[in-house]
């Protein structure tokens, strides 16, 4: 098909202008998107408030495909739990019974725990969540990691703040809209998290590939303490997330670490909650050139006096 | 008596010819409304692991600018693509600039090669999604890692191949765009 006739411009001066015109105006587009962009890579927050406009919209709609999300993911475990049921059944059972003993053991650790904190006088804080929401979306043709959440400045949260699910952490607030957020998730490839092995103090860095696994990086480099199946919790250095909550389990061994699951796949949960930072003081004095916060949270610093040898 | 014989006798494609003409709204904002729906559509999936979906919306905009040649400005992509920016994960001005030069490619391509056909259409728009793919994958803010290359390529595949499913729904939606709805007198 050749293009209609109407944009051949021919002897017309008229037409012959449109069209030097239009490409004057893309080409001046062009140069401006070229500048824009050079601009948010080097303040990758100068357009947050815009984004913020643009994803409060968006969160309503991302709410309702929320909902319907999480209606089928159980729809098809529904279907799914029937195959297998016999099975599953007979080992659920057997699981319970082991579970009931380990709960009693537990609850007599937990008094003794009491009682012992008690002794030494640790007061228990509780960390309340800010905000529990749902992920309304994420930035699916990007190669960036980012997820959008249903709750934002209207809700008390705020750039910084740990985003957790019921099984682990998920990610990080990045920027906030009224009534929307963009959390930057940890499989990005910019996010970096200070985490220690959940049984002996192995210190490490679990950074995102951008492929869904975490490059767990050691600090103290030498022989490999880590093995397949270890699981990884926040360290609590840096000062965003509180120390203890599940990161991820390592699948393979390298020599400077390992790679690593994620424990709470954001595609997979329902609810998330957005809690305070956990050492705001630490995390102010840390963030020293305040564009560059967005990227760099765990400054190595912090987390040397604790590391021990295995 | 016409129209007892044959009903649509006095309609085309786009609906009855009497007594009945296009309606402005409809016929000039449907090409723009279902781009910044198509970059809005995957922001709705949650990819937590890999960009699972392709660029939508540019792809929507090349099937427009391929469908129906002369009915998007030239300058289109600029405004079109900083609302995808805006949704996207991309760093502002990413799709400003990457939408604009591809529309200046393809007018340039067209004015070098006035016939096409749907096959030299499909190789266009997929060639442009490949490198607007690859080159959003290079400016995305983060540094490009083998891991990430293998991961997105899925991507890549999928958008070239999605090319003619869009072709023909935007063929449909101009359809709609042309029909005569609005009822004169």
């Amino acid at each position: 098909m050749a293009p209609p006739s109407s944009r051949r411009s021919g002897f017309s001066k008229k037409a012959q202008f449109s069209v030097f015109t239009g490409y004057l105006l893309a080409g001046v587009a062009a140069l401006l998107g070229f500048g824009l962009l050079l601009l948010s890579l080097w303040q990758p927050s100068a357009f947050a408030p815009l984004r913020g406009v643009a994803s409060d919209a968006v969160a309503p709609v991302g709410t309702g495909t929320a909902i319907a999300r999480s209606g089928s993911q159980s729809a098809f475990a529904s279907i799914a739990g029937y195959f297998r049921a016999g099975s599953q059944n007979a080992a659920l059972r057997e699981e319970i019974e082991i579970a009931r003993v380990r709960l009693a053991e537990a609850e007599a650790v937990k008094a003794e725990n009491r009682r012992l904190k008690a002794l030494l006088k640790i007061e228990e804080n509780e960390v309340k969540p800010i905000a529990v929401t749902r992920l309304v979306g994420s930035s699916a043709t990007s190669g960036r990691r980012f997820a959008f959440i249903g709750a934002g400045r209207g809700n008390g949260v705020a750039p910084g703040m740990p985003v957790m699910s019921e099984r682990g952490v998920i990610g990080r607030v990045l920027e906030t809209g009224h009534n929307s957020a963009r959390v930057l998730l940890l499989t990005d490839s910019e996010s970096v998290l200070p985490v220690r092995r959940a049984k002996g103090d192995v210190v490490a860095f679990a950074e995102g590939r951008g492929d869904g696994l975490l490059r767990v990086r050691l600090v103290n480099l030498g022989i490999n303490p880590l093995k397949v199946g270890d699981l990884m919790v926040t360290s609590g250095a840096g000062g965003y997330y509180r120390p203890g909550v599940a990161v991820a389990v390592i699948a393979k061994i390298t020599p400077d670490g390992g790679i690593a699951r994620l424990v709470a796949e954001p595609s997979a949960t329902n609810f998330v909650a957005v809690e305070p930072i956990y050492q705001p003081e630490a995390v102010a004095l840390l963030r020293t050139p305040p564009g560059r916060d967005a990227v760099d949270e765990s400054d190595p610093a912090p987390t040397a006096p604790d590391v021990d040898d295995e | 008596m016409m129209e007892r014989l044959n009903p649509r006798s006095r309609s085309d494609r786009y609906g009855s010819r009497i007594n009945r003409t296009q309606d402005p709204w409809r016929a000039r904002s449907v090409p723009y409304l279902s781009i910044i729906l198509a970059s809005l559509l995957p922001v709705l999936l949650i990819a937590d692991v890999m960009p699972l979906a392709p660029p939508l919306g540019f792809l929507m905009l090349m099937a427009w600018r391929m469908v129906r040649p002369g009915l998007l400005p030239l300058w289109i992509g600029a405004p079109l693509g900083a609302f995808d920016d805006l949704v996207s994960g991309q760093p502002f001005g990413c799709a400003v600039m990457l939408w604009s030069l591809a529309m200046i490619a393809i007018e340039l391509i067209e004015t070098r090669f006035p016939w096409r056909g749907f096959w030299q259409d499909w190789f266009t728009a997929g060639l442009a999604a490949v490198l607007v793919w690859l080159a959003s994958l290079m400016l995305s803010g983060a540094r490009l890692t083998p891991e990430m290359l293998m991961v997105a390529l899925p991507q890549a595949l999928l958008s070239v191949l999605l090319y003619p499913i869009l072709a023909r729904m935007v063929a449909s939606l101009d359809r709609f765009r042309l029909a005569r709805a609005r009822r004169i007198g």
